[in-house]
């Protein structure tokens, strides 16, 4: 950008901004950070260094704010304040609800194929069952009755509330009254990490006894997320060492990401629903125009599927996830296609792939993910872009 | 040639930094692509997570952005399954060539031009050449003992226009100096070996085996002389290579003596002597051209570090399938099949070939 600068005459910077705009809309990603989150976090960095597991007084008001974030996280969940384990993220939640439950009642966890990988993966490396999901990249009802009946010793079964592709809202409450009913024995898990800024939690995770969450994806910090787990849950560690956090989750507790993820609850709360409404509308518009007028264009999510706000998710037939997030860029626009893997290529998403979405169909996917900070601005310069891209893109294939 | 927008092929190594380098010093925008061809065992091969951090890293110090790409599914399909393939039955690939001819210089350059780049840059040892009739060709490097025009020789004029070697005037030292004078962090990194998708960790023919054993049935196999008798015992027939000498159990005989033909149907390895390898006529087919088909004396290098030698190419059976005969000016020790064969006039390449 610096770059550009330099060659453009200053009469012309006007124009030049406004070529250069930068939208973002990958949300689903990370969330900036809000402004009353980021100062509430600033105290916490240099003027109060206490270690909340101290006896001084400066100990005790790192104690006292890290308690003040449990009680807004509990609040957020709709569980006791004595449940929430503060970790460093969603993925450490997960593996920690997984890894805990099953360490502490050696079984079988069960999950759906659309889960997160920080789900999968552990329930898999534990010889766990995955089960199909439908069209909608939920979890199969009748496979899951049916596994729940056949297979002994379930322990866990881990359901997200809402998926971190699609943002299609999971069946939670009746996942939780089938293991009731024919694995009492097995406590449910919910990663709620992506419902977190659009739904009611203790609606949306109903009957789960384990609810995962993260800050950053609602506009609280990176590095701060927590693991709510109810009543007498047996959750054995995975940090092991001082006993922090009622020896769930051991290791000093990083305090200036706790407050701003204690702030971001309280926030979210507040105006969830004004937001989800507005978002709404913007990601239909989105959705809706660009099948209107780009040709190939289709909406992933089947029509009727309840979802969050939070994602419009198209597939563009012949085109290329990288080639289109390559020209999205070149045009201001920051998004993604699925997971991003640690080198930072594009692999093929194992949610459509679980969807049931021909791999040809998801080669051309693309995810746009909205949020409280998106404007209608953006959505217009998305708009405006996305049609010719996908032309010229065409062109080439 | 004013500025234009240069995409170049990074493979964190030092130089394709260089490339990086150099075409950033012409004047031209700049965009580092690194591919990530496979999501295996491979820890060091030349598309692995620590590769694309240092040539992120190289893009970040430079100030230009990096992209990577998933060609892995491609990758599967064009290198490492043929690869596979090639090897059940007895044939010996060279994976490399298979990556340029379909990844680098067909799905990356085509990527790169839907994206609206003019040129594709990447940091072979080899230069390209301005032909007095506005054709290129790929040339020799600087650096004669780091030349790969070898690896280059499938290239055709639709490539050759839009491509830039940068650093094919340079040696490998300057290369490794001009990186230290930059402060680049890959100056001192030691060249890629090998094959990029087998595991580092069993480099050779042990890396090779394992990786060819978990994908094919690895066949043990009866080693005969020229009259048919059993004269020792391979493990892996799927592993020898024509010309090879080392790696089967004979017994007795004078002299050393070598695989002169490799039958995976009957499990048969026939050894010979250095004589028995010689032949006068090589078949190839698959032929491509620089710039169309070429027929007469030329020079021949038939593996990636070979010595060139002198032969006379000729149109041999269905032109369709490319299929050509190289009769050699002295007896040459027969090529394995499978094999490329670049053909070259002087530092030149004309084309290629695979071996029959």
């Amino acid at each position: 950008m610096a770059k550009r600068w330099a060659r453009v005459p200053r009469s012309l910077r006007g124009v030049e901004e406004q070529l250069n705009r930068q939208v973002y809309l990958d949300h689903a990603a990370s969330t900036p950070a809000r402004p009353e989150v980021v100062e509430a976090m600033l105290p916490w960095l240099g003027e109060h260094p206490g270690n909340p597991s101290g006896s001084h007084r400066m100990a005790r008001d790192a104690r006292r704010a890290i308690d003040d974030a449990r009680d807004a996280v509990a609040a957020l969940v709709g569980m006791d304040p004595g449940g929430v384990v503060f970790t460093s993220g969603g993925t450490e939640a997960d593996n920690l609800a997984v890894d805990g439950v099953l360490g502490a009642s050696s079984g079988v966890a069960v999950c759906c194929a659309a889960e997160h990988a920080a789900v999968l993966e552990p329930v898999r490396e534990f010889g766990g069952v995955v089960l199909p999901a439908d069209a909608g990249g939920r979890i199969d009802l009748g496979a899951l009755a049916a596994t729940l009946e056949s297979v002994a010793d379930i322990r866990l079964v881990s359901v997200m509330a809402a998926n971190n592709e699609t943002g299609v809202v999971s069946p939670v409450a009746e996942v939780a009254s089938l293991v009731a009913e024919r694995a009492p024995d097995a406590v449910v898990h919910c990663d709620a990490v992506q419902a977190t800024a659009w739904l009611d939690l203790a609606g949306a995770c109903r009957g789960a006894r384990l609810v995962s969450i993260t800050g950053h994806k609602f506009g609280g910090p990176k590095g701060a997320g927590a693991l709510v787990v109810d009543g007498d849950v047996p959750l054995s560690p995975m940090l092991r060492g001082g006993g922090q956090e009622r020896e769930r989750r051991s290791g000093t507790q990083n305090v200036p990401a706790i407050v701003g993820l204690g702030r971001a609850a309280e926030l979210v709360v507040a105006d969830r629903e004004a937001t989800a409404e507005r978002v709404a509308a913007m990601r239909d518009r989105l959705e809706a125009s660009l099948v209107a007028t780009v040709p190939g264009a289709s909406c992933t999510v089947p029509d009727g599927v309840e979802r969050t706000p939070a994602v419009a998710h198209l597939c563009f037939e012949g085109i290329e996830s990288e080639a289109l997030l390559f020209m999205l860029e070149q045009e201001g626009i920051c998004a993604s296609a699925a997971s991003s893997c640690s080198s930072g290529a594009q692999d093929p998403s194992h949610v459509l792939a679980a969807m049931g979405i021909d791999r040809a169909v998801a080669a051309g996917s693309l995810r746009l993910s909205l949020a409280r900070a998106t404007t209608d601005e953006d959505v217009d310069h998305a708009l405006s872009v996305i049609p010719g891209i996908v032309g010229r893109l065409s062109a080439y294939a | 040639m004013g500025s234009q927008r240069v995409m170049v092929a990074m493979s964190g190594g030092v130089d394709s930094s260089v490339a990086a380098v150099l075409v950033q010093e012409a004047g031209h925008d700049v965009v580092g692509v690194t591919l990530r061809l496979w999501g295996g065992e491979s820890d060091l091969g030349c598309c692995s997570v620590s590769d694309v951090d240092d040539a992120r890293r190289v893009a970040d110090a430079l100030g230009i952005d990096h992209h990577v790409f998933n060609m892995g599914e491609d990758f599967d399909r064009h290198v490492v399954e043929p690869y596979v393939a090639d090897h059940a039955v007895g044939r010996t690939p060279n994976p490399c060539i298979e990556c340029n001819r379909h990844i680098k210089f067909d799905r990356l350059l085509r990527r790169a031009r839907s994206l609206g780049f003019d040129r594709l840059a990447t940091g072979h040892h080899a230069r390209v050449v301005d032909m007095p009739d506005g054709t290129r060709r790929i040339a020799r490097a600087a650096d004669p003992a780091k030349d790969q025009s070898y690896v280059l020789h499938m290239l055709d004029q639709d490539v050759l226009s839009r491509l830039d070697l940068p650093i094919g005037e340079m040696s490998k030292d300057e290369v490794r100096a001009r990186a230290a004078a930059v402060g680049l962090r890959t100056a001192d990194k030691p060249d890629s070996q090998d094959v990029c998708f087998i595991t580092s960790a069993s480099r050779g023919d042990g890396g090779r085996r394992e990786f060819l054993s978990r994908r094919i049935p690895l066949t043990s196999g009866r080693v005969v002389d020229g009259s048919g008798t059993e004269v020792g015992r391979v493990d892996a027939v799927e592993m020898v290579t024509l010309g090879q000498r080392r790696g089967m159990e004979l017994a007795g005989g004078d002299g050393p003596r070598y695989a002169t033909a490799v039958d995976t149907v009957t499990a048969t390895v026939t050894v010979g002597s250095a004589a028995d390898l010689f032949v006068e006529t090589t078949t190839v087919d698959r032929a491509g051209w620089a710039d169309g088909p070429v027929e007469g004396s030329v020079l021949v290098q038939t593996s990636a570090h070979g010595e060139p030698v002198a032969a006379f190419l000729g149109v041999e059976g269905s032109a369709d399938e490319g299929q050509m005969s190289v009769s050699w000016d002295e007896p040459h020790r027969r090529v394995a099949p499978g094999q490329s064969v670049a053909f070259y006039d002087g530092d030149l390449v004309l084309g290629g070939a695979l071996a029959c």
